[in-house]
């Protein structure tokens, strides 16, 4: 049910039944190891490019989000699904694996929230029994497409991010045992005019601010609703950002309880310079460590903002500057 | 053009740009100068001792030395990148490794290696001058107008 402008309220509370995180080498030597399903020690997982390795991250989150909820391919209704590649290959190729009638994607980094979003909302309005959201990305991968081939040898600014590899998928059911979604926010365009790719905290904090902003006006919650706020990829920059934007723009939430996915990845590790960005960082974080801290009753409430930069290479190459978005979904203990 | 660009821009936008440019980090540029200078210069000494390696124990003159000193710098180099320790050279060295001989192979041979998954033809062939080819273009380009100047001021002056 739509609340104020951009809100959705879900008057069935659709469950989270099952969420799984999957990483790669690097990711198993941060400080969330033990909140991933499958760790990879192989940066190509046995596969022979990074295009084929972000897809069997892909295949692998959607089969163990499944098998965790206790279902079967063939139960899903809906897949939803997205990544960082050009014409979002990894979903697609991956939806045609599993064969799950499959809806694609784009919202860069934001893509996990959107799809948990839409997922909700499908199975809230009786559109779909079980619905599947799953996003990835894979630092080699995006590196190729984005930046430079991998082994090129170029020196990166201290704002720089690291995009995970990585994929999340969650199974979102009308009734069952799990955390709750009661309500998201569907972002807008925000774009401040920034254009350094390798600054993309600085471009995103606008649109997780946005959001945030509408979220609260748009239900008229109060600003210590949530135990915990959480943005997907705004790292050390865009965090202490957004951390000063928030109380200017008169959205006063404790700021103890504000925390950022590509801050908690890598922990304090300087080599991702202002810390994890992609796809797969929102997903693996919410799926894999917050979920769990949820279940094991740390936070009641959270609210998940994942924030994506929506450039490619050419348009950066064109000089155009950076839009951003960036979706919320709540999340609650039942 | 800085003052075209503003113009595009609302004060909004450039309130937070403002705002955006004091929380950014710097770039340790006294590191990275420090750096690129000493792993720089270490590339610099070696191909030194190479080229007098060729002069005291082959038969070659100062002129032609240069040939087999660069090209064992490229193998060590394109080996270095295979072997995938080049690009984490780089991070700590930046231009260090980047401005000599060493950094132009490097582009080729991580360019290679990593469109091979598109085949021969069309990842290795079409994208193994990616990152070089604006070298090649702009290095001949100049060096043909430095070329005309040079061949005038001799006939004429």
């Amino acid at each position: 049910m739509l609340v104020g402008h951009q809100t959705w309220v879900f008057e069935s509370k659709p469950v989270i039944l099952g969420s799984s995180a999957i990483g790669g080498p690097f990711e198993a030597k941060g400080p969330l190891a033990d909140d991933f399903d499958t760790l990879h020690g192989d940066l190509l997982l046995g596969q022979d490019s990074w295009e084929k390795a972000e897809r069997t991250l892909f295949e692998e989150a959607a089969d163990k989000a499944i098998e965790k909820a206790g279902l079967t391919k063939e139960k899903i209704t809906f897949m939803l699904g997205g990544d960082l590649m050009n014409q979002t290959i990894s979903a697609n190729f991956a939806a045609r694996t599993l064969g799950i009638p499959f809806l694609g994607l784009f919202g860069a980094c934001s893509t996990a929230m959107e799809g948990l979003a839409l997922a909700a909302q499908l199975v809230d309005s009786k559109a779909a029994e079980y619905a599947l959201a799953v996003t990835g990305s894979h630092n080699a991968a995006a590196e190729k497409q984005y930046r430079y081939p991998t082994e090129y040898g170029s020196q990166k600014p201290p704002t720089a991010q690291w995009t995970v590899t990585g994929a999340g998928a969650a199974v979102v059911s009308a009734s069952g045992k799990g955390p709750r979604i009661t309500s998201a926010t569907i972002g807008r365009i925000v774009d401040m005019g920034l254009s350094d790719p390798f600054n993309m905290g600085a471009a995103m904090a606008p649109a997780a601010l946005s959001t945030i902003e509408a979220h609260f006006r748009d239900q008229r919650l109060d600003f210590s609703h949530y135990d915990l706020i959480v943005t997907g990829d705004l790292a050390r920059v865009g965090h202490t950002i957004l951390s000063e934007l928030l109380p200017k723009h008169n959205v006063h939430i404790p700021l103890d309880r504000y925390k950022d996915c590509g801050m908690l990845i890598y922990g304090d590790n300087p080599n991702v310079w202002a810390g994890g960005s992609g796809c797969g960082c929102c997903a693996t974080v919410t799926y894999g460590h917050l979920l769990n801290r949820m279940k094991e009753g740390k936070w009641r409430r959270m609210l998940v903002v994942a924030t994506g930069a929506l450039l490619s290479p050419i348009s950066f190459q064109q000089g155009e500057s950076i839009p951003c978005i960036a979706h919320a979904v709540s999340i609650e203990n039942e | 053009m800085a003052n075209e660009k503003k113009k595009m821009f609302t004060p909004t936008q450039l309130d937070y740009q403002a705002f955006a440019k004091q929380h950014e980090p710097p770039r340790p540029l006294l590191r990275n100068f420090t750096r690129a200078f000493l792993v720089g210069g270490f590339i610099c000494v070696v191909g030194q001792a190479l080229q007098e390696f060729f002069m005291r124990y082959f038969d070659f003159t100062e002129k032609t030395a240069g040939n087999p000193t660069t090209a064992v710098l490229i193998f060590c180099s394109v080996l270095l990148t295979g072997f995938g320790v080049y690009d984490r050279i780089a991070q700590w060295a930046g231009a260090g490794t980047a401005v000599p001989v060493t950094g132009f192979a490097n582009s080729i041979a991580s360019a290679a290696i990593e469109h091979r998954s598109e085949g021969y033809v069309l990842g290795v062939g079409g994208n193994i001058f990616k990152l070089a080819g604006s070298v090649i273009v702009f290095g001949v380009v100049s060096a043909f107008f430095i070329g005309i100047i040079k061949t005038v001021w001799k006939m004429g002056w």
